[in-house]
């Protein structure tokens, strides 16, 4: 009996440590890559530092990079600031929107034209930074080889090339353009996995209980049963819009962007970063990113989360 | 309103359903017309590249613009070849590590009762919304302190730890019975074997969608040669050709040469994609957050 006991605690002790091996590299990275960074962001944004001296506590506190971003940075609060709101309830929410509908009337049809229009919509979001510059800078280029410039002058809408890229009127809207091209990402393949998926014998019961039309359907049904899916979806449609915030620099090859015109957050922190070497400056930009993702999250997860 | 035409996913065609072709072709077309361009552009001769007006489709395709590139070699002197041998090694070396961390992470947290699990999964899940370029900064810091700046293992082990991997995998093997788990713990298996022999089978589609993703990313990344790499012999093909691109004076000789390598960029994304497209659609189905 003693002997069963002891070597039952054996295996016990013999599976934690067999559990830790496995889950022990992930939670390393995990906490060195991902964790970390947020903690040295938090961290360094109530400092002063420029990579030479070590970094010192900021005036006011800590709080002196706060509040000269919301104070005193004109080009944050005139241009950044609703720049990157209007591009990422654009391309987050309307992507998202846009990213259902599509799934939806995708899922109304036969499997093998779905198949093949389903990664038709996908392609552009796998095709990555390089690809979307080296396309859309010669589609929008503002030379007489631009395309969209040639068209444009072929059926005599203007009368010169126009330098989109480079006009503060153009840059951001093409940047949404753009970012919704490639925002059919796994969002998008995950909420057309949840309509394929939903029950079908609930429609049919919904229809004897008095549902009259496909919009009562979706928002009855089809929603409601596919809430992890939506979920799935509208957190990717977040973070894949923050994530495409290169765009504006790489579609004019310059930051900050012509006039601050394309400017966003992300622009905003590599400039003072990467560019100035404020770094305690850079990582109060970041924070309030951070916290601006959050946000969008939360209203995602209020909207299509299970409460508990 | 029938049955029959409400249906999702019908098996047969109906009228009712050309409302939704007369919508999603269009779209479809206009997704693919980039792809179309830049295949086109790929094998144009250079007159044609430099074309007043411009003509979308190639008139007289050659292969030039390939074998420019095959040929050629950065400002620095590094041969294109160079670059793109690093991106294959570097995406290898990235996709097998991922797969095996994720798998082992995944299976724990879903089939093992240990203290942390559930705050493990919690924070992961809350990790989906990380957007890595928004900490750009201190990621830095973090990887100069560690001393990766300038190695090779900089391309791979700051992005080994993926959110989203993990999170499907886990969902995924929360599919397999425990019962299958138990009977072979009764036959004397210990995790490594359940691990290989149960669990990998059985989830293959979630590791395709997890090498999928990760080749997408590591491949088309030139953050970490843009950043942490000094050394050109260790820059990536991703790279390579932002420097075709960027550099106002390479980039009328480069115009082809750049199209070229977009187009080598681009092909695996689609050709592994198609071959897998199945099992990522099999993750999906599980991939809701609850």
């Amino acid at each position: 009996m003693a002997e069963n006991i002891r070597s039952f605690k054996k295996e016990i002790n013999m599976d934690k440590y067999s559990t830790l091996l496995l889950i022990l590299p992930y939670v390393l990275l995990f906490s060195t890559f991902i964790i970390l960074p947020v903690l040295v962001a938090i961290g360094l944004s109530f400092t002063y530092f420029d990579l030479i001296q070590a970094p010192r506590l900021a005036d006011l506190y800590g709080m002196f990079n706060y509040v000269m971003l919301f104070t005193q940075d004109e080009n944050f609060l005139k241009y950044v600031i609703p720049n990157t709101i209007k591009y990422a309830l654009l391309v987050g929410p309307g992507g998202y929107i846009l990213a259902f509908l599509m799934a939806w009337m995708l899922s109304q049809i036969q499997a093998t034209p779905r198949k093949i229009i389903s990664l038709a919509m996908y392609i552009p979001s796998m095709a990555g930074a390089v690809f979307m510059t080296v396309v859309w800078t010669k589609l929008f280029s503002g030379n007489d080889d631009g395309y969209i410039n040639a068209l444009l002058l072929k059926w005599e809408f203007i009368d010169e090339a126009i330098q989109f890229l480079q006009s503060p009127e153009y840059l951001l809207n093409i940047m949404i353009f753009v970012a919704l091209w490639g925002s059919m990402g796994i969002g998008f393949l995950a909420m057309l996995a949840g309509l394929l998926n939903v029950d079908k014998t609930l429609y049919e019961a919904a229809y004897v209980d008095g549902i009259k039309n496909r919009f009562q359907e979706i928002i009855y049904i089809t929603i409601p049963q596919m809430k992890p899916q939506m979920l799935f979806g509208a957190v990717m449609a977040i973070v894949g819009a923050f994530n495409t915030g290169y765009i504006g620099v790489a579609l004019s090859g310059a930051n900050p962007t012509p006039q601050y015109s394309g400017q966003l957050i992300i622009n905003h922190i590599e400039d003072y970063g990467f560019l100035r070497y404020e770094m305690g400056y850079a990582a109060a930009i970041s924070v309030v990113l951070l916290i601006m993702i959050m946000f969008f999250t939360k209203i995602a997860y209020t909207l299509f989360g299970e409460k508990d | 309103m029938s049955l029959r035409s409400m249906e999702v996913s019908p098996k047969y065609f109906n009228k009712s359903q050309l409302k939704f072709y007369v919508i999603l072709i269009p779209v479809a077309i206009f997704m693919l017309l980039p792809v179309v361009f830049i295949f086109s552009q790929a094998l144009k001769p250079l007159d044609e590249l430099f074309l007043f007006p411009p003509r979308f489709l190639v008139q007289k395709p050659t292969l030039k613009n390939f074998t420019d590139l095959f040929r050629a070699a950065s400002g620095t002197g590094v041969p294109m070849t160079r670059y793109l041998f690093n991106s294959i090694v570097i995406t290898v070396v990235a996709i097998v590590a991922t797969l095996v961390i994720t798998t082992s992470t995944g299976y724990a947290l879903s089939k093992k009762n240990f203290k942390g699990k559930n705050f493990i999964f919690k924070l992961n899940q809350t990790a989906l919304m990380f957007v890595a370029i928004a900490v750009i900064i201190p990621r830095y810091l973090v990887i100069d302190a560690l001393g990766l700046n300038d190695s090779f293992f900089v391309h791979v082990i700051p992005y080994l730890a993926m959110p989203v991997g993990l999170f499907l995998v886990k969902q995924f093997i929360d599919q397999v019975p425990d019962e299958l788990i138990e009977a072979a713990k009764i036959d004397g298996a210990n995790d490594f074997h359940i691990l290989f022999l149960i669990i990998i089978p059985l989830i293959k589609p979630a590791l395709a969608t997890v090498a999928i993703l990760t080749f997408q990313f590591i491949w088309n990344s030139t953050e970490s040669s843009n950043i942490y790499i000094i050394t050109e012999t260790k820059k990536t093909f991703s790279f390579y050709l932002t420097t075709l691109t960027s550099n106002q004076v390479v980039s009328i000789a480069g115009a082809g040469m750049a199209a070229a390598a977009a187009l080598i960029m681009f092909v695996p994304n689609l050709a592994i994609f198609i071959i897998l497209q199945g099992q990522v659609m099999d993750t999906m189905s599980h991939s809701g957050i609850k």
